[in-house]
Order: C-alpha cells, then structure tokens, then sequence
C-alpha cells in the first residue's frame, strides 16, 4: 500500500531524501513536499559562484518544476506550515490547507543568526542565506561600500563575491584570526593575505558596538573602539540556528536541534527529520557531506531497511578563486598528538598534519592543497601511517619502497627545480657550482646569489649542501635562534624589516619556522622585534612575554611576587612612603628592601593580591617600576646643584627628566641610566648602560658600561653643553639599540657587535639621522609611555585569580 | 564521570593559563588551541614552579624558574630533565570548561 509523506522544507537534505526514495521504492510513498521559499530545491552552497558571476542561479537549481512533475511530486511551494496535529496525522498550511500524513520529514534547515546590535533592524542589514540575500549582493559594485560581520567560511565567501564586483569591502571578525574552527593562525594568516590581495580590508579581534543608520537605512558599522566603517550594506555572516520553533510547537523533543537518532527519528515515531534543523548526539550540522549522509539513513529507515547515521570527520575548501585552502579532520582536544609542519615561504605554502597513535587526524593546508583528499582519505580510514611518516608531509607522490630520509624531497627535485626565487637560481646551477668547489653557503652565495638575497631559501640550499656532499658539508658556523628555525637573530631582525612582517604569524610562515608557534626562547624575542619595529602596527602579545612581564612583577623562588614602584630619579616624599608602608603590612610582604636603583623593593606579594596592591599605590600617585621588564628600570642620580657644595649640574632634574621621557618602553635587555653631579660620581654612572657625568661645562655621555656578569667601564660617546642635547642623544641612543640589537644583548655586547664609530656616524655626526631615531621612540612611546599596573588593576584583575576555586565548597 | 563547569574558555587567552584550586592542590589550565584545553598539575616537580606562569608554545610549557618544558599531554619533562607533573581531563563544549569532579578530589558535584 502506497502510504502518505509529508515533507517540510525543500533543502539539499530533503531533497536528497526524495532522491534517495524514488530510486530505491518510486512507489512507495505519495510524497506532498512544502516550502515556505517560493521555489524548489536548489544547490545552496553554490550561491557563492553566483554572487561572484561564475554562475547563474539556472545552474544551481537542482530539482526544477518539470522534475517534480515529472516524479509525481506534489509540490506547496510559497506555503509555510503553521502547525501539526500529530494525533490526527495531518499538517496545516498558512493558506488553511490540510494535507494527511503516515510519515513526516522535518526538513526546515536553519536560520542565519543576527546579533541583536543596535540598528540590526535597519533596511541594508541582511544575512547570507539564500537567493535573496545573493540578489541583494550582486547589486553591490564598484562605489559601493560593503561590510561583512564574520570571516567564517560564509562571510568570506560573501566578501571576495562581492569585491569581485568592485565593491570595497571590509571583513570584521570578533577572533584573532580568519576561519578559526578549520583553520590554524598560519593558514589564517595567509588566507588573509589573500584576501587582502584582492583589495578586502580585515579587521581582526574586533568587536561591532552599533550600526548606525540614516532614514531608516544602515550607513556605517560602529566598532566597540569608536571606529566607524561606512557602508551601503552590512551583511552578517556569524552563525546559523537550527529551525527548531515549528518542532517545539507540535511538542517533539527539542534541544539546540530536533533531537533524532540514529535512524533520524525524532521523539515521535511517524516524524523523522534531518539536514541542518537536526542535533545528533550533541552535534550540529551545517557542511553538505553529513547531510548527505543523513538523507541517505532517512530514505532507508523509511524504506524500513537498516541503516545508522554516524558522524565522520569533515573537510572543507573554500570557494573562493585563488584561495587555496584545505582543511580536513580534528584539531580539538585529545591527548598524545603530535604535529608536522612544512612551510615553503617563496610559495605561499603551509601545511600541518595532526598525528595520534600513528595515525592522521587532521590536516590544514594552504597554497597547495593538491594532496588534500589523499590526507583525507587517510584520515577516513585511519590508516596506519607509521612506515610513511617521514615524508608524509611530502603528500603520495613520496610514499612506497623503503622509508625515505626526509633530503631524498630535495634530491628528488628537477634540476629545472627553482631554488632561489629572488634571483632565479634552478637546482642545477646550484649543484653544478657545489661540485665545482663551492662547499659552503658564503661561497655558494657568491658564486651563484642563491640564498643572497631575502635568505628564506637558505634552508633548501643547505639541504643541496647536505644532499650533494654528504658527509663532507660542514654545517654553518652561525648559531640560529633556537630550534624552531635556522636563521640567525640577526637574519629574523632584518628580514622582519625588509618583508615588513607585521604578526607573529607572518614571521613563522615567511621565515618558515618549524614548530606550529615558535618556543619560550624565540617568541619573546619575535615579539619584541615586532614592537620595536612596528610600534603602530603590532600589538603586544602577553603570552609571548616571560610571567615578569606579562605579570609586571618579578617571580620569586616560591612563587610569590616582588613589587617595585618606580621614584623618578630616586625621589620619593612622606606621602609615597607612607602608602609604601601601608601596602606592606596591608599585604602582608615577607621583606621590604631598598635596592640598589634607588627605590623601595616589597617582596613575597601573593600573585592574586598584585592587581588591589597596585590600586592602592596608584591612589598615592605611585607607578610600576618596571624593575621585572626588558627595558627601561631607573635612572639613579645624586642631588645635584639642589644641595652638593660640589655640584656642577642639576643632576637630580635631567634624571627625572630622563626617566620621565624613557619609562615603559621596552628594550632588548634591562637599560640602566645614571646622571652624576660631578666627576666623583656618586651616582656610579659610569658603570650604566647609558652615564652622563656633570661637569662645569655640561655633560660628558657614556654608554655601554655594566656591572653584572661582566664589568664593562662605559666609552665616551660624546659632551654636550645643554641638557637638551643630553636628553636627545641618550634618546637617540636608545632607540638605535632598539632598532638593532639582539634580543638579550645589553648595550655593551651590542656595541662590541658594530663598533662605537657606527654609533657615532648615525647620533653625534649626523642631525637627521639623530632626531629621527627620537621621532621613532616618541612614536612607540605614545603607545607603551603608560602604567601598566594603572590598567591591568583597572581591567584585567580577575585574570590574576583562580579560574575556579574548588577547596571552597569541599569544605562545606 | 561526573563533570563540573569550572568556568569559560574564554576566560583563558590564547597560549595562556589559568588555575583552579582543588583540594589536591592547584591544576593548570592551559589553552593551546583556540578550543584546545590541556590541565596539569600547577607544581613543577624540580623546585615548586607555578607552571601556570610559563610561557606555552605548541602543547608545551615551559616553567617560569628554571625553563623545565613539560609536555602538557603526557605531564612528562621534555629533553634532558626527568619527571613528570599529574594530567587532567578538560571538555570544551559550547564555550565552557568541564572538568572530572572526582578526578580533582571532590566527592560531590552538586
């Protein structure tokens, strides 16, 4: 007996479903199929080739009028359900129509989600949904100002669609980088090169406030940090929600979907349903692949044959021309994974493959996604990878025989193979010139320029060192910065400026670092390289700065903290020092001692207590000392003119001024600066990174001295006559040490790196150079010239407490 | 298992850390991934380290005395160091941490 399906919602599940049903049993069911859209089933995901004009809605239409016809499908298109009456068995239409059921598929998909922003409701905001949306976009061209909310993979299709057609667009996205659920920070940072290469604007980690309207329109987008981004059209692309309301309605178990099975059957024996408006043991689902799987389940379990829908990992790609993007498998939470990373910078080309118990289980790929499926597929299957592990990385083309020693890549290159992009310098020639005596990188560079250049393909040259001299290549003298890559400080210094790397991300992809985000050693120093060089462009990153830093106290041997708040010039008053006073006994500190920089020193502070300790020397007008920072700590002087029969200078007053001027910027290492009234140096300026020594005709500038490890006596750098030109050379200083050093270099060894003479020429001899070394620090300084124990205590003071406090309630 | 919501994962930053205290001492959260969360122990074996201070790179950490590295998987001391620090289980779902009640010595959830 033919029995009676009633199908809600005509999507690609549903509409699978059908197929499905009429391949297998066409005469098994009357099928009646209802949709609230006024047309049939069409291929949603194309919608994006569409908006860009790669192709018409015609093409993605996959069940035309005449196909229903033609199937016996009867179709209600343009009517929505309104309710169901799951005793009688029937539906009821919005035009009033009744139409009986034995079966009922729930098909209704999802909702696009729209933050509730002030000015969500304004003509001009809509989501990316449907065929309506898509219209709406392809109206948009060149004159025309769009912003996309969300750069998942939706809104990123929406945005590259639409500057497609000339429109300026601008992605802003809440996360730190593009597609976070597939994607890693590096292929994010590439996807957004990418797209920045197409003329779209990113803006990462922002938050929208408002949007802002005219006449009832949307004309710009307001961001929480007051920025305005004038529009013609805001699309959110953020998410979507189950349709779940008609369900709830008709009482059927409903969750953050309509609960269903495995049979996809919902807590109601006659109703099944599936796509997007379904939740799975916990899982909701919007890539197309799961879907499929599921209408292929629905069809056989109303068939009354056998069959479980399981979850499965998922790929995805993005549909965007000239991104090249891959991600597959599962990079949440699980113990014993272990990652391979392979980065051709001169490529554009990341890939990352996650391994657990010798088996793939996930892999992110961008620029060349070739091997994508093949990954996939091991995924999938779970195949044993240990044999190929070496060169897995290298895709199928390097698996079988033997296990391969991870050179063979570079011994299985063409000679034709280009090695050095710069210069454009093949395999071969680079051989040929190795095997002509050329057995080491400065005499290959010579000869050739391979590597001579920007020096990313230092690596591969090598590796043709290693390859074609075997045990007779001596491996360079020159020690790289830590084990996550092969160049130098020095290389990463000044490839940072020459690429004008701005990120962190940037500096692992195009120096093509070896571990997913760098170690303890070369991150801080990446960090500061980035802030010292683009103080406008980079942010800070906390969690590349060692706990002294990111904590703005030091660490002591039990865990505690030692708290110091910086006198300017060592000057201190009955007020600082009483609230001193009270914050030690308020906070219970194990020893008060005053240092040798002139200041006073609260040890074994409990970290929790930092943030309200900080609070209350704030009220006092105290400030962080820096003492824990790579940068400026005090500036030590004596009294000067003020008071010394002695006294030449105002010794006391440059040292305020000094200190007022350089505190809170950071440096390679520590810097520690003295100003001494007279030649008997009370002060022990000559012993400082920068020591300025009054005398009857001004002031006599040393740097480079130390008294730690080593003793270093500071070399004359030049005198002055007005404390003005002090000031401006010892800025000056300062900031060239900040362009050039190596992170962890105090002056001294840096000097002995390029010679006092190199300073010299660039701050005494040369006016230009000088004031615009001290424009570059006050640029940073507008930044960092802040107390940072003001505003973590003002807003980051519960990241100092626990996450969660477990000893409170076990003791009730 | 009997799972309870120690907080928002959110609450922690990226490559960053945060503790919970237990009565069996304090555990560290640490965040890896953008939904990646592994917990150890907060005492480095060496010298009583607060881990949670360190800088994480990869699923490492690296303890802010004496630059021991820990594998935030297995709890093992990477390189030359030996030893090993307690690991625990973390759940993300939906944006929330949850760890195992009983793991963390609490006889009772409600």
């Amino acid at each position: 007996m033919t029995e009676k399906l009633v199908i809600i919602g005509a999507g690609m599940a549903s509409g699978r479903v059908i197929e499905h049903l009429l391949e297998a049993a066409p005469d098994a069911y009357d099928i009646t199929l209802f949709n609230a859209e006024p047309r049939g089933n069409y291929n949603r995901i194309m919608l994006s080739p569409v908006l860009s004009g790669e192709k018409t809605y015609a093409e993605i239409v996959t069940h035309s009028d005449e196909w229903y016809a033609a199937n016996g499908v009867q179709t209600r298109f343009g009517q929505k359900i309104t309710a169901i009456d799951r005793a009688a068995k029937t539906v009821t239409s919005d035009t009033g129509e009744v139409v009986a059921y034995d079966k009922l598929v729930f098909g209704t998909g999802s909702n696009p989600f729209i933050i509730p922003l002030p000015g969500h409701d304004l003509d001009g905001v809509i989501a990316y949904r449907d065929l309506e949306d898509t219209e709406r976009m392809m109206g948009m061209q060149a004159g025309n100002k769009v912003v996309v909310i969300g750069g998942g993979l939706l809104g990123l299709e929406a945005a590259a669609g639409m500057a497609a057609r000339g429109a300026e667009v601008t992605v802003v996205h809440i996360m730190g980088h593009l597609m976070e659920r597939q994607l890693d920070e590096a292929a994010g940072y590439l996807l957004k090169k990418s797209l920045e290469a197409k003329g779209i604007t990113v803006r990462l980690q922002a938050n929208s406030k408002e949007i802002a309207g005219a006449d009832g329109k949307v004309r710009a987008l307001v961001l929480d940090d007051g920025t305005e981004l004038p529009c013609d059209l805001l699309v959110m692309a953020v998410g979507i929600r189950p349709n779940t309301a008609l369900a709830a309605a008709s009482g059927l178990a409903v969750g953050k979907g309509i609960h269903v099975d495995d049979q996809m059957l919902t807590s109601d024996e006659n109703i099944y349903a599936v796509g997007e408006c379904v939740e799975h043991n916990g899982a909701l689902f919007g890539l197309v692949a799961p879907l499929y799987d599921q209408a292929k389940v629905l069809a056989q379990s109303l068939l009354g044959q056998e069959a479980a829908f399981v979850q499965k990992s998922l790929s995805t790609k993005l549909k965007v021309t000239g991104c090249d993007l891959f991600s597959a498998g599962d990079f949440a939470e699980s113990k014993t994974r272990e990652d391979i990373v392979f980065r051709d910078p001169a490529r554009g080309v990341y890939k990352r493959l996650v391994l657990e118990d010798n088996k793939l289980v996930g892999a992110v790929m961008y620029g060349d996604t070739a091997d994508g499926n093949w990954f996939f597929g091991l995924i999938k299957d779970g195949t044993d990878v240990a044999e190929m592990r070496e060169t897995l990385i290298f895709g199928p083309a390097y698996q079988g025989g033997a296990a391969a020693d991870p050179l063979s890549a570079v011994a299985a290159l063409p000679r034709e193979a280009e090695i050095c992009g710069c210069n454009g310098i093949c395999k071969g020639t680079i051989v040929d010139a190795i095997t002509g005596g050329a057995t080491d990188l400065p005499s290959l560079r010579a000869t050739t320029k391979a590597s001579a250049s920007c020096g990313t393909c230092t690596g591969l040259v090598e590796q043709l060192l290693a390859v074609t001299l075997g045990d007779d290549y001596a491996a360079p003298q020159a020690q790289p910065m830590c084990a996550c890559t092969d160049h130098t400080h020095e290389d990463v210094r000044r490839l940072i400026k020459a690429k004008e790397l701005k990120s962190q991300p940037a500096v692992w992809q195009e120096l093509g670092w070896k571990t997913p985000n760098g170690c303890h050693s070369c991150r801080p120093a990446v960090n500061f390289y980035l802030l010292a060089d683009w103080p406008v462009e980079y942010q800070d990153d906390p969690q590349s700065r060692f706990v002294n830093e990111r904590k703005h106290a030091n660490i002591q041997k039990d865990g505690t903290f030692s708290v110091v708040p910086r006198m300017w010039g060592g000057l201190t008053n009955p007020r600082e020092l009483r609230a001193i006073a009270d914050a030690a006994e308020k906070y219970d500190a194990k020893t008060v001692k005053v240092t040798g920089g002139q200041r006073i020193d609260l040890l074994g502070i409990k970290g929790e207590d930092l943030p309200a300790i900080w609070a209350d020397l704030n009220k006092a007008g105290l400030v962080s000392g820096h003492a824990y920072s790579k940068g400026l700590r005090t500036v030590k002087t004596c009294v000067g003119t003020d008071h010394c029969r002695f006294g030449t200078q105002d010794s006391t007053g440059l040292g305020v001024k000094l200190e007022q001027t350089l505190w809170g910027s950071w440096t390679p290492h520590k810097v520690k600066l003295a100003v001494s009234g007279c030649p008997r140096n009370c002060a022990e300026a000559t012993c400082k990174d920068v020591g300025i020594v009054c005398v009857d005709s001004g002031y006599q500038i040393g740097v480079g001295g130390a008294a730690g490890m080593d003793l270093k006596e500071t070399q004359r750098l030049a005198d002055v006559a007005t404390e003005e030109e002090a000031m401006e050379l010892t800025v000056a200083f300062i900031q060239l040490y900040r362009e050039h050093a190596k992170y962890l270099d105090r002056p001294y060894k840096w000097l002995a790196k390029v010679g006092l003479d190199w300073v010299r020429e660039r701050i005494v001899d040369n006016a230009d150079v000088r004031r615009a070394l001290v424009e570059r620090f006050e640029l940073s300084q507008t930044i960092y010239r802040k107390d940072p124990w003001a505003e973590h205590a003002k807003e980051k003071a519960k990241d100092y407490q626990p996450l969660a406090d477990l000893t409170l309630e076990a003791a009730e | 298992m009997s799972w309870i919501d120690i907080g928002a994962l959110d609450d922690i930053p990226l490559r960053g850390a945060r503790v919970v205290k237990t009565p069996l001492g304090c555990v560290a959260l640490f965040r890896t991934d953008e939904a990646e969360v592994y917990a150890i122990s907060n005492r480095c074996p060496h010298k009583g380290g607060p881990l949670s201070d360190g800088i994480v790179h990869g699923k490492k950490v690296t303890c802010p005395l004496h630059n021991w590295v820990f594998s935030l998987e297995t709890g093992e001391a990477q390189g030359a160091d030996e030893g090993r620090v307690d690991t625990y289980t973390v759940r993300v779902e939906e944006g929330r941490l949850l760890m195992n009640a009983i793991a963390l010595g609490k006889r009772s959830a409600a």
